[in-house]
């Protein structure tokens, strides 16, 4: 393999190999918590830190883990870290983790902190595999972001909390989309992203797994 | 087989492994316990003053929450009795205004009962046998008591606290601290003109049956003390309002405990 | 009590599907239902360890986790000891575990299912629908008899949802898609559509 640079290794996920849009990676935890900005910010940097750091100290101990107990050992280090960021969050932004729940706790599952974690850090040195999981952190938080900022400005005419489009109910013009608000939304919402990203980078189309046929012209018919 | 995935190995790096991590874990959690312990306080606290409109997030900071809150005294209520718990019955019960947890004991069954299905149209299911109040004295008067309340919306359990004031009749405010009803419509129960309404109306008809209703959106006679309009495009969430106020307020609720203080000692 | 518990089961399946309320499960959700046959497979595997993992997780925060729940080892201060900051890391090594075993106890004695199976097992502990349900389960402070039953309805549902995504995109794959949209994209808005549709089953009074 060649070796990437660093600075391909932080920015080839965020939009060559993003890992919602392309590896279909980490949507589980990632739609519930886009209904506004501050929720999506704080899961993007959650996720980020726990991937990074992970990625990290596995990649330190790469060549000690045994390979038969590989998973858990994996999966020990990220729920440790995955607790210490949660107790933080309590710590120190009380009402976002209260609106995150259980959602903190999901990041254990997720799977582009596992993905990462066997994909690259098992495989690469300590700093190398740290950025990767930068890299695929702002990844996840930028289509996030997009998400978010989406629901929150049309949902409730609002950023991070801030009136941006005066809404009817206080007295303004903006009817708010509650539409944008409810689940279904989110997954409309990257649906488009996927159609916007894949029409800017052509290389990432799936074929059709059937093709139509070009319809028979009326000249050829006779 | 390499050094690496010989038995002894393995076992040696699963030990190391937990035992950093443990480490690491139990760390973070003792250090940041206390802080988190009174992030929860500091949230509660707030809530009571939301409530009891005695909060604005514009102007309040953190100090003011903490001191306005040493201003109430937290109490113990027997729903049956409607008087306070006195020391004894707390230290017989084995509870304690400080830490009591009313929503853990309505799971207890030594401190709670089965709402029969007929009366229980809150939703609720168990009901604590004893409720917090939070009580501000002023002038050596009962000024405003503030009492948790919940019950089914739509969605979701919604979890609140009703300001009530000194004369056991008026409501002071209404606010929904914990609730998963659907952004933009039933969720409207958060918006601060929706629980403007809230303030002034009487809760009791003259002959102590409960009269405030919450009435279909749009429809209520806004002059009427007993009248509080539905939030429109939310019946469902209007509907499971309407009904724990009544609950709460009523026999199974805080009725014998507002008589009281109505007619002036409990 | 009976109604009490059908309330709850109907309540896991539709009302908070956990595939189509609350988004969990996605990566193996649309990864793994491009076939009916497969779809169902992962299904009844989700099921089945759900069904095992949220009553034996239960067990572990009643009586070992929960502030005091370690007052019955008689040992004195245990009343006041609250490990609950330790869940994560039981939750997902007890999932991680069951797994296991379910799938070495399929192996020996039921061969058939575990060949059916075998390839889904593995995958299914890093699902989040079975951590999510367990997480749920602890902050809703369900009894013993509540998540079982809480267990298999959001098995049930999630292996719903699954089976009726297969269904919809094993028609799809004949149809004309704009070519960006083509894959990932079609079928996040076709996921959308039916969380859309399940949605009607909110305020059902149970």
């Amino acid at each position: 393999m060649a070796r990437q640079s660093f600075k391909e290794v932080l920015l080839d996920p965020i939009f060559n190999n993003n890992p919602i849009a392309l590896q279909i990676l980490g949507i589980c935890s990632a739609l519930a918590v886009t209904t506004n900005l501050k929720t999506t910010v704080v899961m993007g940097i959650a996720v980020t830190v726990v991937t990074a750091l992970s990625s990290f100290f596995i990649s330190l101990i790469r060549n000690q883990i045994p390979t038969n107990i590989r998973i858990i050992v994996q999966m020990t280090i990220i729920a440790s870290l995955v607790i210490v960021v949660d107790q933080c969050l309590q710590a120190f932004a009380y009402e976002i983790s209260k609106q995150l729940s259980v959602f903190v706790g999901l990041i254990i599952t997720n799977c582009i902190v596992m993905g990462r974690a066997e994909a690259f850090a098992m495989k690469n040195p300590p700093v190398a595999s740290f950025i990767d999981g930068i890299g695929n952190g702002l990844g996840y938080a930028v289509v996030l972001l997009a998400v978010g900022f989406v629901r929150e400005l049309l949902g409730s005419g609002s950023l991070f909390g801030f009136e941006v489009l005066s809404t009817v109910a206080n007295g303004g013009w903006y009817v708010p989309n509650g539409l944008l608000l409810l689940p279904p939304s989110a997954f409309f919402l990257i649906g488009l992203f996927i159609w916007g990203l894949r029409s800017w980078k052509k290389s990432q189309v799936e074929e059709a797994e059937y093709k139509l046929a070009p319809q028979t012209k009326s000249s050829e018919a006779v | 087989m390499s050094h690496k995935d010989s038995l002894k190995h393995t076992i040696i790096v699963a030990l190391l492994l937990c035992v950093v991590c443990s480490v690491l874990v139990s760390g973070a959690a003792v250090v940041l316990k206390p802080l988190q312990t009174e992030n929860k306080e500091y949230a509660r606290n707030r809530d009571v003053l939301v409530a009891a409109g005695l909060y604005d997030p514009a102007k309040h900071d953190k100090s003011y929450v903490e001191d306005t809150f040493k201003a109430f005294s937290v109490k113990l209520v027997d729903l049956q009795t409607g008087s306070y718990l006195t020391a004894e019955e707390e230290q017989q019960l084995g509870i304690d205004p400080a830490t009591y947890d009313q929503r853990r004991a309505a799971k207890d069954p030594a401190l709670s009962e089965r709402v029969p299905p007929k009366e229980d149209i809150a939703v609720i299911k168990r009901q604590a046998k004893y409720a917090m109040v939070y009580v501000l004295e002023k002038d050596g008067r009962i000024d405003r008591v503030v009492l948790p309340v919940h019950g089914y919306g739509l969605w979701s359990t919604l979890y609140g606290f009703l300001a009530v004031e000194g004369d056991g009749d008026t409501i002071l405010g209404l606010t929904f601290y914990e609730h998963g009803e659907t952004p933009g419509l039933g969720g409207e129960v958060d918006n601060p003109k929706w629980k403007a309404q809230w303030s002034g109306k009487s809760i009791y008809l003259p002959d102590h049956q409960v009269g405030i209703t919450v009435t279909k959106g749009g429809a209520a006679d806004l002059s009427d003390p007993y009248e509080v309009d539905g939030l429109s495009g939310a019946t469902l969430t209007s509907v499971g309002v309407d009904h724990l106020v009544k609950y709460w307020m009523g026999e199974n609720g805080f009725s014998r405990y507002l008589a009281k203080l109505q007619a002036g000692g409990v | 009590m009976l109604e009490h518990y059908l309330g709850l089961l109907v309540r896991a399946i539709f009302i908070e599907n956990m595939a189509l309320a609350f988004f969990l499960g996605m990566c193996t959700f649309l990864a793994v239902s491009k076939k009916i046959s497969t779809a169902i497979g992962l299904g009844i595997a989700v099921i089945a360890v759900l069904v095992i993992t949220v009553p034996a997780n239960n067990l572990i925060y009643q009586y070992l986790l929960k502030e005091g729940a370690l007052s019955w080892t008689g040992i004195e201060g245990a009343a006041q000891l609250d490990l609950s900051f330790l869940g994560y890391l039981s939750y997902i090594g007890v999932i991680a575990a069951i797994v296991q075993i379910l799938e070495m106890f399929l192996d020996r004695f039921v061969p058939a299912l575990y060949n059916a199976l075998g390839v889904f097992l593995p995958l299914i502990t890093v699902n989040c629908a079975i951590l999510g349900a367990v997480l749920f389960m602890v902050n809703r402070e369900y009894t013993f008899g509540e998540s079982v039953v809480y267990g298999f309805g959001a098995g049930t549902g999630w292996a719903l949802a699954i089976a009726a995504l297969a269904g919809i995109r094993e028609k799809l794959k004949y149809s004309d898609i704009p070519d960006g949209l083509e894959g990932l994209g079609i079928t996040f808005i076709t996921v959308g559509l039916m969380s859309l549709g399940f949605m009607s089953f909110g305020g059902i009074s149970l």
